[in-house]
């Protein structure tokens, strides 16, 4: 069982890295990655409300919005199929969770709060948390593989765009051609960074 | 069509393309281009949502409360998302099969979010609504082209039909792998933006 959630952990961060393998949040990821400090700054909230969201969303999909989840309500209800709802509920989900969690933090963790900053906010229209709920629906999780899985992509999101970052500030002393400079040489960058994750395509525990 | 509406329509085509400029929705440009149907798919997706979401966002844009006007945004372009999702459900799905859950994230897509906020809230709706067609248009000619080299050489194909005979069937051409992976993406769109700020170098941020 313990193997079988490290697995998923490990798929996650390294084999099917969400920045490297399937593009998610990668406006932030180009955007945000000019200096280390605020990439780490970014993927700690990214990672933080991955972990919540997901869940959250996986308890909203078990009990509310599977077909025949209501059952559980009235034994009327077991033929009702509200999965067509879905996108509009988990962006709900995202945003409201996004609000309170930027309310708790404040309250409770100033610091956290202050080093966080803006990004809190504007995490809830990044495609990154909105993508790993959907692939938890359609991957059908539960409720432990969907922390493990939550945490894994943000994780995996963080070292992603910190090793960006470090990258690029390094090339800013480089001589690049000038049509490259910038955005061009960035996604060539990544590409690179691309391929030697593929690298660890295949492990397994 | 008078001149204020064709220049909202095609500045964002040529002179302010959303993704080679402005670097917005790049996360499907990447995703969905390994074939070119599912691309053309996706692209009249993409533009018809954008469309009608600045359209809607700036029918309302009067009345809207400026506190929560991100989260009727959101709600306006997630039941738009939906009906696009379910219409390609009932009528194209393999192709639905295929994007996954890249038509669900439409919803996060910088694109429409960006023409959303930053054009359908001050302009008149129909001009809203041929900057959101203009927009997608403009997406749609970068993923086209990224598609077309992706599927052309990473497969020998084109809309599914076989261009290139392959070397494993008796032909001379050997698919290039990379192109069909994660990193072919990434250098294709790099070698495009490349392209694209050596003819107009005015376009090369300070990084």
């Amino acid at each position: 069982m313990l193997e079988h959630y490290l697995n998923l952990a490990l798929t996650a961060v390294f084999v099917e890295n969400i920045a490297l393998a399937f593009f998610l949040g990668m406006c932030s990821f180009m955007a945000v990655s000019r200096r280390v400090d605020t990439a780490v700054g970014l993927g700690l909230a990214v990672t933080f409300v991955l972990t919540v969201t997901v869940p959250m969303n996986n308890l909203v999909y078990i009990y509310l919005l599977k077909p025949g989840a209501l059952s559980w309500l009235h034994d009327d209800l077991a033929t009702v199929d509200l999965s067509f709802l879905g996108f509009l509920t988990y962006i709900g989900t995202i945003a409201a969770m996004v609000q309170i969690l930027e309310m708790v933090i404040d309250r409770f963790l100033p610091r956290l709060y202050n080093a966080l900053g803006v990004f809190l906010p504007l995490i809830a229209v990044n495609c990154a948390i909105l993508g790993a709920s959907l692939w938890m629906v359609e991957r059908n999780y539960n409720l432990g593989e969907s922390v493990v899985f939550g945490l894994g992509s943000g994780v995996g999101w963080l070292l992603a765009i910190a090793a960006l970052a470090a990258i690029r500030e390094k090339l800013r002393y480089n001589n690049i051609p000038a049509g490259l400079r910038g955005l061009g040489i960035t996604f060539i960058t990544v590409g690179l960074m691309a391929i030697a994750f593929m690298a660890f395509a295949g492990i397994k525990l | 069509m008078p001149e204020g509406y064709r220049k909202t329509f095609f500045d964002p085509v040529i002179t302010n393309n959303p993704i080679a400029v402005q670097v917005l929705g790049i996360c499907s440009a990447l995703a969905v281009t390994t074939q070119l149907k599912a691309t053309v798919v996706m692209v009249v997706a993409l533009t018809l949502v954008t469309g009608f979401s600045s359209f809607f966002v700036s029918l309302m844009r009067n009345g809207l409360p400026n506190s929560i006007r991100i989260i009727v945004q959101l709600v306006i372009i997630a039941s738009l998302v939906i009906i696009t999702d379910q219409i390609l459900k009932a009528f194209a799905f393999e192709i639905s099969r295929q994007l996954s859950v890249f038509v669900g994230l439409i919803i996060t897509n910088c694109i429409v979010m960006a023409r959303a906020e930053g054009f359908a809230m001050r302009n008149p709706p129909f001009l809203s609504l041929v900057d959101g067609l203009g927009n997608g248009v403009g997406y749609g000619v970068v993923l086209l082209s990224v598609a077309f080299f992706r599927e052309l050489l990473g497969s020998g194909r084109l809309l599914g039909y076989q261009v290139f005979s392959l070397a494993s069937e008796g032909g001379w051409y050997t698919p290039n792998g990379l192109m069909v992976l994660a990193p072919g993406a990434f250098f294709i769109i790099g070698i495009f933006i490349w392209v694209v700020r050596t003819i107009k170098p005015e376009q090369v941020e300070a990084d």
